[in-house]
């Protein structure tokens, strides 16, 4: 009767397929750091500089015609693409014009803004603006160094963190796991050439967190077992405590994916790329937890002496009864 | 663990109330808004309570009225990030001190001879004097001038530094003197831009300075960030000089104590003025749109009575000269003086709209400028996005929400339905806690709370996947409720603590929109951790002892 999406107990071998599962991690990590340097990020105005106008017609967009009349401007290059969105009206035609940094340190001028909006309102007198957004080069450095702080940042004192309340080996294990979750994130961004912004930072760092939800689930589970078994191999006691914790870890995802799914599709477009980096990161941060934090743990090995202070209390608590 | 004291049930309860009580005017938002509006314009005198008492009454007194703020991308409004010119206010500064520095060499001409200021970087003073054998005693006469700074880390140090080269002195202002002339510059800004804001009357605009020499500023509701940078970047600076010649180009004078500034009215004519200035903006009481005796319109003027003296000082002596009247570096009248000026007001005059002149009077009521400002970022969002954006964020809220709340009753019964009356909560704590703190709601934040959404019920999983196998190793009922919070505590606590590290890491180092989704993120772990150890522990117990079942399922 009830809905069951993994059986209530489960005893699989989750290390079983570990060559293919860790060959396939290292393989896709590789890929996503050739893509990035090969192929790069397709970086927003936040970390690059520029202009973007979106604009709002009740014509249809026509990207050559809008390319025409902004590429005389002597603006350089200039890149459109229209924005298809299910939750817009059936007359709302909407695409994004950027324009690259033109010079100094400031963001636009305002004669450079009135010439495109004077351009482009030639093809559609009614066409609006609801949205300018321009970062100066000065800023966009700046903004990169930022983020780049707040990721690092943000691993440090996760190892930290995990460090002090488990041990070094489980903070490694984490450590691993984010940044195989961040590196792969970053690839997708790169295959599908998806804007990434500040916001896109954030997202990286909400992964980060979701994943390590993840993973301390599963490690504090391994404590537990542990202390319990104290004979059972490291491996085992790991394999017990994942499908342990197996059934919490598929709800979970389950509940997070229906939201940012629905959020997918229905919160629009301007937040589309910030919800499918999170999307993403919970899938590979539920994979990571297992397969990498877990893998890691049991390469690196950990001491078994967890049960001292508990004997301390056990055997105090002992001696008071007698 | 089954038992939880009764000041405790209290506590909860109190809590849970609190929250819905702070959140219940969010769903009457625009209502609350307009409101709140009236009461505030009827506070500030700007309009009678009786001519708004529609507004007014419209949401009762005693209700809270606190509303979660929307953020630019979600009202519309303009974003700015300027940089102060800092470096610009140095040139005025340093200026100031010529006339003293030359009365004082001067009156020593039998020791250094005759001076003659030079062409200088604009930061720095240049005088040439005739006896160079003489540099060590001008330095220490000019030196005599400089005024102590006393602060903590700057004892014994002076306002200027003097130094000499050659025949040329150098006077320039010292390190403590120009920080703390930066300072003076960014307080000073801060409050201009404070006062021309308001005069526009906006809603809650933000006006923060950030770092050394930049200032944030958002203004809700105002069409684009063109309109604003015209609001605010306009320098306005007022100075009145005296006119040396008037010549057909901008070159050919002494640019070491002179200036050319172009006719506003005619760009083929540039007047040379002499550098320092009679009298300056920052003297003026008052400004107001005025009409000059031909009906054109025109802005009078009131100085302070400083500048009062000043001005009527100068028009005395200066009776048939003319008088150039300097805004922003271009001369927008030169009338010639035909009578001593005692009161400290006059008009300008120029060829102005009557919008033009409404609008000078303000900025220059505001007062001046003390640097120019660049535009480092700058960001529109119209309003129709903006309104957009929280219809998607709020259907998205509600689909997740319902279908969230049926995989969980679908999956844990009756448990689940004590998770989801937890989650509800939850999302009316997180609008209470926003609320009460004046937190900005952004986009972004929007999404944290939707990921809220689906993660708040992680701690409740947590405790029911627990329960489920204490019951599996043949547990009773009470006891497997009991150990399913105990044991499944540390873990809570240990994944939720590490998601906080890094909402806590993205408020301090982010900004704007990814600040507002670090706030909402921070808040939703509190109370979900809350609501799943307190609220469904607290339903789960009432519920347990009520009906005290043999068998339970989870």
């Amino acid at each position: 009767m009830r809905l069951k999406l993994v059986p209530a107990e489960t005893n699989w071998d989750f290390f079983k397929y570990t060559k293919y599962t860790l060959w396939g991690s290292i393989g896709s990590m590789t890929l996503s750091v050739l893509l990035l340097f090969v192929v790069g990020l397709n970086f927003g105005i936040d970390f690059q500089g520029g202009t973007v106008i979106r604009t709002q017609s009740k014509e249809a967009v026509d990207i050559g015609e809008y390319r025409g009349s902004v590429s005389g401007l002597g603006l350089g290059d200039i890149s459109i693409t229209e924005v298809f969105d299910p939750t817009f009206d059936e007359d709302q035609n909407v695409a994004l014009v950027r324009i690259k940094v033109q010079s100094g340190d400031e963001a636009v001028t305002k004669e450079t803004l009135e010439l495109v909006q004077e351009a482009l309102r030639g093809i559609d007198a009614d066409m609006q603006f609801p949205l300018v957004e321009s970062v100066g080069p000065k800023v966009s450095g700046e903004l990169i160094q930022k983020a780049m702080l707040a990721v690092l940042a943000a691993i440090f004192s996760v190892l930290v963190y995990i460090w002090f309340r488990f041990e070094w080996q489980f903070s490694l294990g984490a450590v691993a796991a984010l940044v195989h979750d961040v590196i792969l994130t970053l690839g997708i961004f790169s295959i599908f050439q998806i804007k990434f912004d500040l916001a896109i930072i954030a997202a990286l760092l909400t992964i980060v967190g979701y994943s390590l939800n993840d993973t301390v689930v599963v490690f504090d589970r391994v404590r537990e077992n542990l202390r319990k078994f104290k004979k059972k191999k490291l491996l085992d006691v790991m394999n017990l405590s994942i499908n342990d914790t197996l059934s919490r870890t598929v709800m979970t995802s389950v509940t997070t994916l229906l939201a940012l799914i629905t959020l997918i599709i229905f919160g629009g477009d301007v937040i589309r790329g910030f919800v499918f980096a999170m999307t993403w990161g919970v899938i590979v941060g539920t994979y990571s937890s297992v397969f990498i934090a877990g893998f890691v743990l049991v390469k690196l090995g950990v001491k078994r002496d967890w049960t001292k202070t508990e004997d301390v209390e056990a055997t105090q608590f002992k001696s008071k009864n007698r | 663990m089954l038992n939880i004291p009764s000041w405790q049930r209290l506590f909860i309860l109190v809590f849970c109330l609190g929250g819905l009580y702070l959140a219940f005017p969010n769903l009457f938002y625009s209502t609350v808004e307009k409101h709140n509006d009236a009461v505030i314009m009827v506070e500030r005198g700007q309009v009678a309570a009786n001519d708004v008492s529609e507004e007014i009454n419209s949401w009762p007194s005693w209700m809270p009225s606190n509303l979660v703020n929307l953020g630019l991308d979600l009202r519309g409004g303009a974003h700015l990030l300027a940089e102060v010119q800092l470096a610009e206010v140095y040139a005025g500064r340093i200026d100031a001190w010529w006339p003293r520095i030359r009365d004082e060499l001067r009156k020593n001409r039998n020791i250094v001879g005759s001076i003659r200021r030079q062409q200088s970087p604009p930061d720095q003073l240049h005088v040439r004097i005739e006896n160079a054998d003489a540099m060590e005693q001008a330095i220490g006469m000019v030196d005599e001038l400089a005024s102590p700074i006393v602060n903590i880390s700057g004892i014994g140090t002076k306002d200027i530094e003097v130094s000499g080269r050659a025949d040329i002195l150098i006077i320039e202002l010292s390190e403590e003197e120009k920080s703390a002339t930066d300072n003076r510059t960014m307080e000073q800004s801060l409050e201009i831009i404070r006062r021309r804001v308001d005069e526009v009357g906006t809603r809650e605009p933000i006006i923060q300075r950030q770092g050394n020499n930049r200032i944030i500023i958002q203004v809700p509701g105002i069409g684009s960030a063109t309109e604003l940078k015209e609001l605010i970047g306009t320098t306005a600076k007022l100075t009145f000089h005296h006119v040396i010649r008037t010549s057909p180009s901008q070159s050919g004078y002494n640019a070491g104590l002179e200036v050319s500034y172009p006719s506003i009215e005619n760009p083929n004519l540039f007047y040379i003025l002499d550098r320092t200035a009679v009298v300056s903006g920052d003297e003026l009481t008052d400004a107001q749109p005025d009409f000059d005796e031909n009906g054109r319109p025109a802005v009078s003027f009131r100085f302070n009575p400083a500048g009062a003296r000043k001005f009527g000082d100068y028009t005395a002596e200066n009776i048939g000269l003319p008088f150039a009247i300097v805004l922003d570096e271009e001369v927008v009248s030169a009338p010639v003086i035909r009578s001593h000026i005692p009161g400290g007001s006059g008009i300008i005059t120029g060829r102005f709209t009557v919008q033009e002149s409404t609008n000078l009077a303000v900025l220059l009521r505001a007062g001046a400028l003390p640097a120019e400002m660049t535009f480092l970022e700058e960001r529109t969002v119209g309003p129709d996005l903006g309104q957009d954006s929280i219809d998607a964020g709020k259907i998205a809220c509600i689909i997740a929400l319902v279908a969230v709340m049926i995989f969980m009753a679908l999956s844990y019964g009756l448990f689940g339905i004590f998770a989801n009356i937890a989650l509800t909560v939850n999302l009316f704590l997180i609008f209470g806690v926003l609320s009460a703190l004046g937190a900005t709601l952004t986009l972004p934040g929007i999404a944290g709370i939707v990921l809220t959404i689906g993660m708040a019920v992680d701690a409740n999983v947590l405790v029911f996947e627990r329960i489920r196998e204490e019951l599996r190793s043949s547990r009773g009922p009470s006891r497997a409720i009991e150990l399913g919070y105990e044991k499944a505590l540390s873990a809570i606590i240990d994944a939720n603590l590490t998601t906080l590290i890094v909402a806590l890491i993205l408020f301090t180092l982010g900004s704007g929109p990814v600040r507002g989704f670090s706030v909402t993120l921070g808040i939703g772990i509190l109370t979900s951790v809350f609501t799943a150890i307190f609220v469904t522990r607290l339903m789960v117990i009432i519920w347990f002892s009520k009906y005290r079942p043999k068998e339970l399922k989870v």
